[in-house]
């Protein structure tokens, strides 16, 4: 196998229709950003998926760790007060 | 049958038919996934072209030849395509020249036939120009990756660009269709292209940190049937087949 | 971690799959989990890519116009979903050189089927009727697969795929309803590629390996056997719809088990072509290895010349 350098890997993220997110669609290599448009572009939106594109190096991508996951996310889980089932409201209040 | 018109077509056609057929020969053979795709890619939209240009030309023979028929039952001198785009995949860096030195004159003549009097050719050209801007800025990227890559790529690029150049000037010959329609307004006078091609390959060279040859030979004759060797290879996968099985439906 | 602790995480991580919970890539799994899915997806990422050559070989010679355009897309396909398999491998920090590396020095495996020539035209309908059929048996219920980046390949590539069977079974429609030639080239064709297809979904129950592991992983959701059966039983209507005939005599409906009996598999054909000895192994390997090596100075080149770009836009900011 040879030792130099191979093309580095990006995420590609797609907004399918123009009122909706750019949604990460996967991955594929590319030697710089310009490129990796292009690429994403033949990979991922043959099929008329996208108008818009995002490419990011993989490697910039920071994510947190699942090992904390309970310091993270579970503490969210009893505050249900931010929930709008949390408050009593007679019925005759049809929509709020 | 209006002969010049449906000459003209072939002249265009031609073109896109045996670089999509080039193209397609590398399909799972190139240097990365990626460029494998979007070598198809433009295969397919060549093809997707090809299929317009040939359903017009069916129309206007009036015969029952089908896109089929005359995509693939004409004799070797019965094509009218440019030498530049049925020569070989040497490497890529000649799948690459040839591509580049074909897109930068698709992408100038196609902007011109949205103008065309027949109001066919002028919608097909319409739909047209944008997959091939897409393919002059794929093309011209990777001469400028292979040329200012490594040694090796710039010396490689550097001699596709050498020996494609012969045949760039058959680009802006005319033949009598040619010269028919233009004075109908529905064809390009492709003599008035010739200029802002080579600036902008000449641009794009030097981007590269390319040579322009400098070679005042060329070649031509695939625009009046007369064409290289590597043609008859081409046809003969081409229309295998159509010839081999005449007459059927597939 | 003591191997308390690892049983204990083992234990954890079982029970989320059969909660039905996904894995995700930096999630904690035993370093089996993790093996068994680098060999899988990236065997199936190699059997895309392969796969691309024996349909490559028809695409210049594609009957019409639109057969090829269906074709070059089709083949384009794989490209692209051998790229989502080997992007879903990567992130298990497997990178995809190194996987070409396993396919080119023969450490990795990819689907025995594609070592068997492509003669005809007719072959590139029984591949899009049968080839992609029996494939989509396996990849159907691998959409809903525990590792997450693998499910949601294949959710990708089960939805692009479902051009690819018809597509096959149009080539094969046209060809049985054209002339006596043609008919006979379809049939020709099916002789040929139904026991392949057969062998393709893996040898029977008793002798497969992985079987057990991988259904508690969700990584096979049948068995082999099942997958066969439920092949059988789909296709021999569309043979008939086509009239042509399933070259085995000992095919015949049980009423009983409501599905078809079938005849003996020649296992010890499966075996050669598995071990390397098939048909087009060899042709498969120096074609693949061939537009690797052929193509590395443009990889390199390319990767010079962004990093040049990069150095020009430093020296500029300064």
């Amino acid at each position: 196998m040879s030792n130099k350098k191979n093309w580095p890997l990006w995420e590609i993220f797609v907004r399918s229709k123009n009122g909706l997110e750019h949604r990460h669609f996967g991955s594929l290599h590319a030697t710089d950003a310009e490129m990796a448009l292009e690429n994403a572009r033949d990979v991922y939106t043959r099929r008329n998926e996208g108008v818009s594109i995002w490419v990011v190096e993989s490697k910039h991508i920071t994510a947190s760790n699942p090992e904390h996951n309970g310091e993270l996310f579970e503490p969210a889980q009893d505050k249900v007060y931010r929930h709008p089932t949390f408050y009593d409201l007679p019925d005759e209040v049809k929509h709020m | 049958m209006k002969e010049n018109l449906y000459k003209y077509i072939l002249g265009i056609a031609d073109n896109s038919l045996i670089l999509g057929q080039r193209l397609g020969e590398l399909c799972g053979h190139g240097p990365s996934l990626e460029t494998d795709i979007a070598c198809t890619n433009i295969s397919l939209d060549l093809f997707g072209q090809v299929r317009s240009y040939f359903q017009y030309a069916a129309k206007i023979a009036g015969d029952d030849r089908t896109e089929d028929d005359i995509a693939m039952l004409r004799k070797e001198r019965e094509y009218f395509n440019l030498l530049l785009v049925e020569q070989p995949n040497a490497n890529f860096a000649y799948t690459i020249g040839r591509q580049f030195l074909f897109d930068v004159y698709h992408l100038a003549f196609l902007s011109e036939l949205q103008k065309s009097a027949d109001l066919t050719l002028s919608a097909i050209a319409n739909k047209c120009v944008k997959e091939v801007s897409y393919h002059e800025r794929f093309s011209s990227d990777w001469i400028k990756r292979l040329g200012d890559g490594t040694k090796e790529s710039h010396q490689k690029m550097q001699d596709a660009i050498n020996d494609l150049w012969t045949y760039t000037d058959e680009l802006f010959h005319q033949t009598e269709a040619d010269i028919t329609m233009v004075s109908e307004g529905i064809g390009v006078d492709v003599t008035k292209l010739k200029e802002g091609y080579y600036k902008r390959v000449n641009e794009i060279l030097e981007a590269a940190t390319l040579e322009t040859p400098e070679s005042k030979y060329f070649q031509k004759g695939g625009k009046k049937g007369m064409h290289t060797e590597h043609l008859g290879f081409i046809l003969s996968n081409l229309q295998y087949m159509q010839r081999t099985y005449p007459n059927m439906k597939w | 971690m003591s191997e308390e602790q690892i049983r204990s995480l083992e234990k954890q991580f079982d029970e989320r799959i059969l909660r039905d919970e996904k894995i995700e890539p930096k999630d904690w799994m035993p370093e089996k989990y993790r093996k068994t899915h680098i060999r899988q997806m990236s065997q199936h990422a190699h059997s895309e890519i392969v796969g691309m050559l024996p349909e490559g070989n028809w695409i210049s010679r594609a009957p019409s116009l639109r057969r090829k355009v269906a074709l070059l897309a089709k083949v384009q396909d794989e490209a692209g979903h051998g790229l989502y398999l080997y992007s879903a491998c990567e992130t298990l920090g497997v990178s995809r050189d190194e996987l070409y590396d396993q396919l080119h020095t023969g450490k990795a495996k990819y689907s025995s089927i594609f070592n068997y020539p492509t003669v005809t035209w007719a072959d590139m309908g029984a591949i899009g009727w049968l080839v992609d059929g029996a494939a989509i048996i396996n990849q159907v219920p691998l959409c809903n697969t525990s590792y997450g980046p693998y499910a949601r390949a294949m959710i990708r590539v089960c939805k692009e795929e479902s051009f690819h069977q018809r597509q096959g079974f149009e080539i094969m429609l046209k060809l049985a309803n054209g002339s006596p030639e043609q008919k006979e080239m379809a049939q020709d064709a099916l002789n040929r590629w139904w026991w392949p297809s057969l062998m393709m979904l893996g040898p029977t129950d008793d002798k497969s390996v992985h079987t057990e592991q991988s259904m508690k992983w969700k990584l096979k959701r049948k068995t082999n056997d099942e997958l066969r059966q439920q092949f059988i039983d789909q296709t021999v209507p569309q043979a008939n719809i086509l009239g042509l005939s399933i070259p085995d005599s000992d095919l015949k409906w049980n009423e009983e088990r409501q599905s078809y009996d079938f005849g003996e598999i020649d296992w010890d054909e499966f075996w050669q072509v598995v071990k390397g000895h098939g048909p087009m192994n060899k042709e498969r390997m120096k074609a693949r290895v061939g537009a690797w090596e052929r193509g590395e100075w443009v990889r390199d080149a390319a990767m010079a010349h962004a990093e040049k770009k990069e150095e020009r836009k430093e020296k500029q900011a300064v």
